[in-house]
């Protein structure tokens, strides 16, 4: 063991920090837990008016229309029963808003980000290692800050969901960008684009399939991480998870647990089902 | 700007370096060239070239790969910057346009045809048809309608709705020649549009650019490395090796008197040709 006399603690340091934050920011912290609230309110408020049955039938619909496969179609409807079938379903409906609230905020500041990125050179080199540092941290460390500025609740857990599951998008956008060949850019530029043009006309067009990969991505990702949430607020099935955890009642566990991969994969086949229509015709 | 008539392009010392470093280069001073001469990492991809192309003529540049032929074009259209030199099309010196003028004059003056189309793979034949028009603005009916018209010039009438994926090779060159013809510009650049070809449909699209060529009479900068549509096509023709005009003339005078080996060897099996010809 080290002696003692070596530690050199910055705990307090950062604590005082925080506090500082929380004070001579709080207004600051207050509107943006206003508008997450808002947000993941009217989301959930949205999927809790339409009536369970319409909504299983509207993802095989939607299901059958991406896919055009009966065998798709019928896992897609069947693991939402299931989840019916567990009494999971409306903490499944809590867990889904809180996902698709953060990858609301996540689309909505990672693509100009990623636009951003492939635009300019210096902000590629400045925000990648940020990324990486996102996507290498595990997915626990980001619910200390989380908690420091907002509490508990919702809110931080949205956040945290937020900050893990931003990058995908930032990453596939910024790739999507620069990877349209450089022979179509430059016959659209002999045409006279202007940058803007250029970007709208034809580099995101090209570059939607790899951007809602992207997408699809930090849906999972999000997924993941309002599991891991629950321990801050969450709610939803991870909480039911945790609380079988806590409680050591594994059929409990399970249950909850097998919902969570039921919701996963029904959102996984969606999103991913839109990424692979958005692919343009190729030789 | 008064112009004559006649002179249509003007391109005069051309010179194109491709550096690493963003380092100006003298061209003017010869112990500067030969310094990069020797420097690996520099290129001399143009030489000092000048020629003119007068109103409605076909000008061809022909060349092996690695000659600077398309650089030289690209530089044309700056979507190249050449290193030093001017160029005035159409009564514009481009080499001093800035970024919104260049733009302009992209949109007005001049389109381009590439050897490996460039077509938008998310955008239909009439889409593709009518991005220049798109571009600089003009209303849908009217790119509707210019559209649909040049298609229907190249022989594409009834393939509007289908994507450039799912036509044949010859097919998606009329794309990319409809494209360049819908703005309507005074001067086109063809960078070896028919080299990507079959033989066949090869000698088919050369058939319908000299019946175009008869309609819409463009003054043409047509870069090739095929001597037999040099000589179809072109009202003039150079030489070019290794950065440099070898030779430029008529396609009678260069067949008849090559300015040098290099050029002698390029038209060697063609002489032979005209001279069994001439036999039988």
């Amino acid at each position: 063991m080290p002696p003692e006399s070596l530690e050199l603690h910055i705990d307090y340091l950062i604590s005082q920090f925080v506090d500082w934050l929380t004070v001579n920011y709080a207004g600051v912290f207050e509107q943006i837990s206003d508008i997450i609230i808002t947000l993941l309110l009217s989301v959930r408020h949205v999927f809790l008016i339409i009536p369970w049955w319409l909504l299983i039938a509207i993802i095989g619909i939607v299901g059958w229309l991406l896919t055009r496969r009966v065998t798709t179609t019928v896992t897609l409807v069947t693991l939402s029963f299931v989840i019916v079938f567990f009494g999971m379903w409306r903490p499944a409906i809590d867990t889904l808003s809180l996902v698709l609230t953060s990858v609301i905020i996540a689309i909505g500041l990672g693509i100009p980000v990623g636009v951003l990125m492939a635009e300019f050179d210096v902000i590629n080199t400045v925000v990648t290692p940020i990324l990486d540092m996102m996507q290498t941290l595990p997915g626990f460390v980001y619910l200390i800050p989380a908690i420091m500025l907002f509490g508990l609740g919702k809110v931080p857990a949205t956040i945290a969901t937020l900050i893990y599951s931003t990058p995908p998008v930032v990453r596939f956008t910024n790739i999507g960008l620069r990877q349209v060949s450089s022979e179509i850019m430059e016959s659209a530029t002999a045409f006279g684009t202007t940058r803007f043009q250029l970007l709208k006309e034809i580099r995101l067009p090209l570059a939607a399939t790899s951007i809602l990969g992207g997408i699809n991505q930090t849906i999972m990702m999000a997924l993941a991480m309002t599991v891991i949430a629950s321990m801050i607020g969450a709610g939803g099935l991870g909480k039911h998870v945790l609380v079988a955890i806590n409680r050591l009642k594994v059929g409990a566990g399970f249950e909850a647990g097998f919902s969570i991969v039921c919701l996963a994969i029904v959102i996984d086949r969606l999103s991913s089902g839109i990424a692979e229509h958005w692919r343009p015709p190729e030789s | 700007m008064v112009v004559s008539n006649q002179k249509h392009i003007e391109v005069s010392n051309f010179w194109k370096i491709f550096t690493h470093d963003q380092e100006k280069i003298d061209v003017g001073s010869p112990e500067e060239i030969k310094r990069v001469e020797k420097d690996d990492s520099k290129v001399i991809a143009v030489r000092d070239v000048s020629f003119e192309v007068n109103r409605t003529e076909v000008f061809v540049i022909m060349g092996l790969s690695g000659s600077g032929k398309s650089t030289l074009v690209r530089c044309l259209l700056r979507l190249v910057e050449p290193t030093q030199g001017k160029a005035i099309m159409d009564g514009t010196d481009v080499t001093s346009l800035d970024k919104k003028e260049l733009i302009s004059f992209r949109r007005e003056k001049i389109a381009m045809v590439f050897q490996h189309y460039g077509l938008f793979p998310h955008r239909t034949v009439i889409e593709n048809a009518a991005f220049g028009l798109k571009i600089r603005g003009e209303s849908k009916e009217n790119r509707r309608k210019k559209a649909t018209e040049v298609l229907e010039t190249v022989g594409l009438a009834g393939w509007e709705d289908y994507y450039p994926a799912e036509l044949s090779g010859g097919m998606r060159q009329r794309v990319g020649i409809a494209r360049a013809l819908s703005n309507d510009p005074p001067i086109l650049l063809m960078d070896e549009p028919t080299s990507g070809l079959d033989p066949l449909i090869r000698r088919e699209l050369q058939e319908e650019l000299l019946h175009l060529q008869e309609k819409m009479e463009k003054t043409t900068v047509y870069i090739t490395h095929d001597l037999d549509e040099a000589l179809r096509l072109g009202d003039r023709l150079a030489v070019m090796k290794a950065g440099r005009f070898v030779q430029s003339g008529t396609p009678k005078e260069v067949l008849q008197n090559p300015a040098d080996d290099y050029v002698a060897r390029f038209v060697k099996d063609k002489q032979e040709q005209l001279k069994e010809a001439e036999v039988i």
